[in-house]
């Protein structure tokens, strides 16, 4: 432990939610020139901790303490006045806005009403100087940058209030490699500075290299407080974290067939799109499970939305059953047994306002229509019976879909194909927002849904989940398949090492 | 659509179906208007006054059907005031009158079904934002209705067609038994059907629609032809009651229309919203006008009551959306 000054004290925080304690007496030191990490799974209490200490949240209980001082904020802009910045995960940067209108936006340097343009932007250069983005430049457009950019150009804004805590919350998750380190340096120069960073992410890896201490957090209550970020064994994180020692609950794999006689569901040969993927083949047959490994920006998701006629492949073909697909059609896609639970579950998913029966007959509507006039009954009675073998919760079928958590959505996307009966299922991130027991559901549910015999592409970025659940991988880099094997012969480092390097 | 949350296996009851809970605050305005005009005018209540106020409301409620599933989904039309002029210019020129009062009918909704599915041609398939489509569309169709009628009235001399605006059927003008059928097939189609349920869907969450499966484009194109069919019909009802066609007509009937379809409890960014709603909200600025007209009271301080409606009602609205 250090004996650096405490610059934000937090005792006993309590927040409940309806039919949630989020927060359960917790209690965080962050002190100057740290990276004080917060690992926990979803629904941990993270987020609603964040919140809390940005002054997004008022607690329900508890004390904070800036400085020694006693504070409570009544509003995010008290906690920013005080120099406590917060980067949330979706970035609150106004697209049409200049960089340096974005850093300023709401304390914009001005003299009687007029902003000062030249001063915000001699300010605003300044500042992404001090962060090293020479590239970056003050007048640019936000919505041209690329994401990276974009989370500078917040850590800019934060600075521009002149914060002595920064809170980060996920700051890579849409980062590549070489982002993260140019991110990992301005984190090192602000602490060097006596900032305080307050980190959240996933990654242990990324834990390890930028952290200086952890707090762990299990269901609302903090389970361990400032463990040395380095030395900390990862099996007792994990442990923390979880109270078990394995992170992933997969189902065992069936072993595979000597010669594989199933049918062909799926055949992708040469498909290429321009800009995002090149000359990809490869087929799923019924009842297999096929993961693609690959990071963000390897062309994953572009694909599957092209396999899915939501995109037009520019060369290549896509076979469902034998029968080319003319492509550019989910309609077609949809009619010859493909169903797509997408990576963006509330925007390219689901209806949030309407009931869970609408969401999952969406796509199966004409076949409870009779010259088009629903018959209401029977469409009801089909979804319940699959969101019962589901097990979705709660089982109410009427249940407005925005009140359900996260892995009873994915199931709700899973349950509108099984009604379909569909033949292909591809899954895009589908844990993405789960916590860990709705994921042992999923896992167990995907198996099952194999071994009724539909075919299963699956992408994901964990790559444990892809080594766990896939019976072979496709491994993606720059939108070319640079390897592919069965997923028993493969391991979380060689992955790792494939789609990093490239080397086969 | 805002469903209890019940644990039976039926469909959610008639009542539900037809209003959403924030439709209570608009029944409520409806019934005191009511009220009012049966205290300021003996007449108001008399039968003969509710057809007068059912006739008038007949033509902006035909246009304000098509209207409720264009926002639902999402969409808006502008153009539909414009569809009405020139779609009753086109019925009414020498030639058409040429071929008869069933012609003239056929004209008048074909030119209107015509100029919706351009709209939807420019909106489903040429990508353009549906406000921009429309009101271009606005502005070309009243150009076109004035050229093609040299900006000079058109008197109908068919007495056949000119019979549409103010026959009686059973008692009831023909353009009130008009307006309740499209009523009836609009709510049937919305609320029973596939077509109906992917136009909600759409309006809900449109990419979330299309990765379902539905083919959205053409989903827009037929709500765009629907909404100009509709328009055609009010064209038909207003043409026969004016017996002539002329571009000046159905002016700002767009506006009408979509405060009657907002007021009537349909979010306007889509996905949420009855088609009872707007009718009671058509019916509601009918009342007003009628009660207006029976007082002798000046058009300008109506109007100035109509705004203030407007905003109650989506005032209203927005509490009762977000307390829930």
């Amino acid at each position: 432990m250090t004996a650096a000054p405490a610059l934000l004290q937090a005792r006993s925080l309590s927040k409940s939610f309806p039919g949630v304690q989020a927060l359960a007496n917790v209690s965080i030191t962050v002190a100057s020139g740290e990276v004080h990490c917060l690992l926990g799974q979803n629904g941990a209490g993270k987020s609603t901790l964040i919140k809390v200490l940005a002054g997004a949240q008022p607690p329900d209980s508890g004390e904070l303490l800036w400085r020694g001082e006693l504070v409570a904020f009544k509003h995010p802009t008290a906690a920013l006045a005080r120099g406590i910045a917060t980067i949330y995960q979706e970035l609150d940067l106004i697209g049409g806005l200049s960089v340096a209108d974005n850093i300023f936006l709401g304390h914009e340097p001005q003299s009687l009403g007029f902003s000062m343009r030249r001063t915000i932007r001699d300010e605003a250069r300044a500042l992404l100087d001090r962060l090293g983005c020479a590239d970056i430049d003050a007048g640019s457009i936000v919505e041209m940058l690329s994401a990276a950019q974009q989370q500078l150009v917040s850590v800019a804004r934060a600075l521009s209030y002149d914060a002595r805590l920064l809170i980060m919350d996920e700051p890579t998750a849409v980062l590549d490699r070489a982002e993260t380190e140019t991110l990992f340096r301005v984190i090192r120069e602000l602490v060097a500075g006596g900032v305080a960073i307050v980190y959240i992410s996933h990654r242990l890896d990324e834990i390890r290299e930028i952290g200086s201490v952890v707090t762990v957090l299990k269901d609302g209550r903090s389970v361990a407080e400032r463990l040395p970020a380095q030395s900390t064994p990862t099996s007792a994180l994990v442990q923390l974290m979880t109270g078990r020692s394995v992170e992933y609950p997969f189902p065992p794999r069936p072993a595979p067939p000597a010669v594989d006689t199933r049918p062909k569901v799926l055949e992708v040969s040469g498909l290429s799109r321009s800009g995002a993927f090149a000359d990809v083949s490869f087929a799923v047959r019924a009842g297999e499970i096929v993961g693609l490994a690959g990071l963000v920006g390897s062309g994953r998701s572009e694909l599957l939305e092209t396999i899915y006629g939501a995109a037009r492949a520019s060369a290549g073909s896509v076979r469902m059953g034998g029968q080319t697909l003319p492509g550019g059609s989910t309609e077609t896609a949809v009619a010859r047994g493909m169903g797509l639970a997408p990576e963006e579950r509330k925007r390219q998913a689901l209806l949030l306002d309407d009931s869970v029966f609408h969401n999952v007959s969406l796509p199966s509507l004409d076949r409870f229509a009779r010259a088009g006039l629903i018959d209401a009954r029977r469409e009801l009675a089909a979804a319940a019976e699959v969101l019962g073998s589901l097990d979705v919760r709660p089982a109410d079928p009427e249940r407005i879909v925005r009140e359900l958590s996260g892995g009873n959505q994915q199931k709700v996307v899973v349950a509108r194909w099984l009604l379909r009966n569909c033949a292909l299922l591809m899954l895009d991130e589908p844990t993405r927002g789960v916590d860990v027991g709705a994921r042992a559901d999923l896992y167990a549910l995907v198996r099952a849904l194999a071994a009724d015999g539909i075919g299963i592409l699956l992408v994901s970025s964990e790559i444990p989940e892809v080594l766990g659940l896939a019976d072979r991988v496709l491994v993606l880099r720059e939108g070319r398949v640079i390897h592919e094997a069965a997923a028993a012969e493969l391991d979380e480092a060689r992955v790792l090492d494939l789609i990093m390097a490239g080397q086969a | 659509m805002s469903r209890p949350i019940v644990a039976a296996a039926a469909p959610p009851p008639l009542r539900k179906r037809l209003f959403a809970a924030h439709n209570i605050g608009l029944l409520a305005a409806f019934a005191a208007i009511i009220v009012a005009g049966s205290l300021l005018s003996p007449y108001f209540l008399t039968a003969s006054n509710v057809l007068t106020i059912l006739t008038s409301a007949s033509v902006i409620g035909v246009i304000s059907v098509g209207m409720t599933f264009i926002i639902l989904a999402g969409g808006i039309d502008l153009s539909v005031g414009a569809i009405v002029a020139l779609a009753g210019v086109c019925a009414t020129t020498p030639g058409a009158q040429g071929l008869g009062w069933l012609a003239m009918t056929a004209i008048c909704t074909g030119v209107a079904a015509l100029v919706g599915l351009l709209n939807g041609v420019l909106i489903a398939y040429g990508r353009m934002v549906p406000f921009i489509a429309t009101l271009a569309m606005l502005v070309a169709a009243r150009g076109l209705a004035q050229h093609i009628s040299g900006g000079v009235p058109q008197t109908v001399n068919d007495a056949t067609f000119n019979t549409i605006g103010s026959a009686l059927v059973l008692g009831v003008p023909l353009p009130v038994w008009v307006f309740a059928a499209v009523v009836v097939v609009g709510w049937i189609v919305l609320n029973r059907t596939t077509f109906g349920r992917r136009t909600i869907a759409i309006g809900g969450n449109a990419e979330a629609s299309r990765l379902a499966g539905i083919n959205v484009a053409r989903q827009t194109l037929v709500l765009y032809v629907i909404s100009g069919v509709c328009a055609g019909i009010a064209g038909v009802l207003l043409t026969a009651r004016l017996t002539s066609g002329s571009n000046d007509v159905g002016n700002l009937y767009e506006l009408d229309a979509i405060a009657a379809v907002i007021i009537g409890g349909t979010r306007l960014s889509g996905g949420r919203g009855t088609l009872a709603g707007s009718i009671v909200g058509v019916l509601i600025f009918t009342l007003i006008s009628n009660i207006f007209v029976l007082e002798n009271l000046p058009s300008d301080i109506q109007s100035i009551a109509k705004g203030v409606i407007i905003v109650a009602a989506v005032l209203l609205q927005g509490r009762s959306a977000s307390s829930k």
